[in-house]
């Protein structure tokens, strides 16, 4: 099976967010692989396992994603391709993203491609349900499990707390959710193999797209920090005053009971 | 300029959802004088549905009727809202962002090559331009953003927007359009609700959740209880999640749900950074916790430093009778 997996370089979700320049202050900041394209590539795994065949791991970014798209092949994956829009791109949405993997999927025959079905950061959960719509393909969203047979897929998804279990065919893209599966540490000899596994370094020009191709449809304007929230009032007294206490200040002071 | 804008509504078991409302009044300052058209699907008689929409502001609603539709598949719905996207060509679209509007959007809005801006808690109108604010990096921090060539497409979050008044004096149009939905890829087989009567996390005025101190899954017993009294649902932190006490799809903070209710009643909930990036923006938040120096007390309106055992049944006794002597 030829399996795909989109991953995307995030924010440590330990880190806290600053503002300088009118920009998220990213010196220093530790990065991770978004946690739910985690669960997409710990996936893709084990349905190569399951049924044969490659995982490659494709991801946006810049030169310091190599390092995400190393631990995902210590994990397991066999190939990883970086696009790199560092030199060319300025700015980019969701369309300007989702360009780009179209026009990288074009000559690929992918059965199955995973991703995370939102970015910690971002967190549009456009890319995935957009480039299926681009590619042609059946689209499940929030999986939380699924099963392969042939052609045909046995999928459980995850609306809104209720369980959906969804049949459908390859080729397929879905978007992982928590709960579908623990994803694995690489382990030290995946790390040492990781380092020998082929990394394709890809730019826009590569795929036969120019700036104006992928220009973006939406712009961000400003970013800013909520108001920081001041710690409130901790009551006083036994238990049971507080309790009337704390209902009362629900009910005349907050106003929601 | 004024502009034609749709509203892609939304019900669940018979009845229309908060932020489908929430939505026409979003849409109505997006549209800035233009028309607000309501889109419904679904199988049997929508009319009513529909109506109930022109109350709360739309000038008319276009309903999709059909054996296919009654469950949501994005392919059926896509189709049947494309129709009518094609029979309006409206300028502007609005959703609410729930599981459904999340499946659905990026779908519409990546077969119009059309741009998109999801989840947004504000819209307002500035200088002839559209500005939405969502929030990002799960609401550490928030983005402006506008959309910079055609359609004005968005998802808003439900309980940020407020509604229009329900006005029975408005009237519109309710009109049925027949759509023939072929090709359905996806199958729907079977839906196991685990949900507490529907009440979803992200739509829910009032969230009681439990972390750790929780214990165990009998240990949500007095939590669900709580919520019940308030008329609300249960909600958890990831640690809970983790140790087995309930679903993962209780889960709120920067994996899992983020969540905006009026009332928050955090309970046995240190209040990691990553558990307040999903709760944080709430209304008002109460933190119940044996620990005086836990962080949640550093984000909470009210705190009663105690064993939630002890605590949350008594508040539950007291919110009952609160009730009784109203």
């Amino acid at each position: 099976m030829n399996i795909y997996v989109l991953l995307k370089r995030t924010f440590d979700t330990e880190e806290k967010i600053a503002i300088s320049n009118g920009r998220i202050e990213d010196d220093g900041a530790e990065y991770i692989i978004n946690p739910y394209d985690e669960y997409a590539v710990e996936e893709a795994i084990n349905l190569r396992d399951e049924h044969g065949g490659e995982v490659t791991v494709v991801t946006i970014g810049e030169e310091d994603s190599e390092k995400q798209l190393r631990t995902a092949l210590a994990m397991g994956a066999d190939k990883a391709v970086l696009i790199n829009t560092e030199d060319d791109l300025e700015e980019g949405d969701q369309f300007t993203t989702v360009k780009i993997l179209e026009a990288f999927f074009e000559d690929k025959e992918a059965d199955i491609v995973l991703a995370g079905n939102v970015a910690i950061d971002e967190a549009s959960g456009q890319v995935g349900p957009r480039l299926a719509e681009r590619l042609g393909m059946s689209c499940v969203t929030t999986i939380t499990s699924i099963k392969v047979d042939g052609e045909k897929a046995n999928i459980e998804r995850d609306v809104e707390g209720d369980v959906e279990k969804v049949e459908t065919s390859l080729p397929l893209l879905v978007t992982c959710q928590q709960g579908l599966n623990e994803p694995r540490y690489p382990s030290l000899p995946g790390i040492m193999k990781a380092k020998k596994k082929p990394l394709e370094e890809l730019e826009i020009d590569d795929l036969d797209l120019d700036e104006d191709d992928v220009e973006p449809k939406t712009k961000t304007i400003e970013i800013f920090l909520p108001p920081e929230k001041q710690a409130g009032k901790v009551l006083e007294g036994e238990t049971d005053d507080q309790v009337k206490e704390l209902v009362s200040l629900l009910k005349t002071e907050a106003k929601v009971l | 300029m004024s502009k034609k804008v749709l509203v892609i509504g939304e019900a669940r078991e018979g009845s229309l959802r908060n932020v489908t409302f929430e939505a026409i009044a979003a849409a109505n300052i997006v549209s800035d004088g233009g028309e607000v058209v309501g889109v419904l699907c679904g199988d049997g008689d929508l009319s009513a549905l529909g109506q109930e929409m022109v109350y709360y502001g739309a000038e008319k609603v276009i309903t999709v009727s059909n054996p296919e539709l009654k469950t949501y598949t994005s392919d059926g719905y896509a189709q049947a809202v494309m129709e009518v996207i094609n029979d309006e060509s409206p300028e502007g679209i609005i959703m609410g962002h729930t599981a459904v509007g999340k499946d659905l959007t990026p779908k519409l809005a990546s077969r119009l090559e059309s741009g998109l801006i999801s989840d947004a808690t504000e819209v307002v109108a500035e200088g002839g331009n559209i500005v939405f604010t969502r929030p990002i990096y799960s609401g550490k921090a928030f983005e402006k953003k506008e959309i910079t060539d055609g359609l004005v497409f968005a998802t808003i979050r439900p309980n940020n927007i407020p509604s229009l008044e329900r006005d029975e004096a408005l009237t519109g149009q309710v009109t049925e359009k027949e759509v023939s939905i072929t090709n359905i890829r996806t199958i729907i087989q079977d839906v196991i609700r685990k949900s507490s009567d529907g009440v979803d996390l992200s739509e829910a005025k009032v969230i009681v959740a439990g972390g750790r101190g929780v214990k165990s899954a009998e240990g949500f017993e007095p939590l669900n209880d709580l919520a019940e009294v308030l008329g609300g649902t249960v909600g958890a932190s990831r640690g809970a999640c983790d140790a087995g006490y309930c679903d993962y799809s209780l889960q709120i903070g920067q994996t899992g749900k983020v969540v905006t209710p009026d009332l928050y009643i955090a309970c046995g909930i240190s209040g990691a950074i990553q558990h307040l990036a999903g709760m944080s923006n709430s209304k008002v938040i109460v933190a119940i916790n044996k620990d005086p120096e836990a962080n949640i007390f550093n984000v909470a309106d009210y705190g009663i430093v105690g064993d939630l055992f002890d605590v949350v049944p008594k508040l539950v006794d007291e919110i009952k009778q609160m009730k009784v002597n109203a």
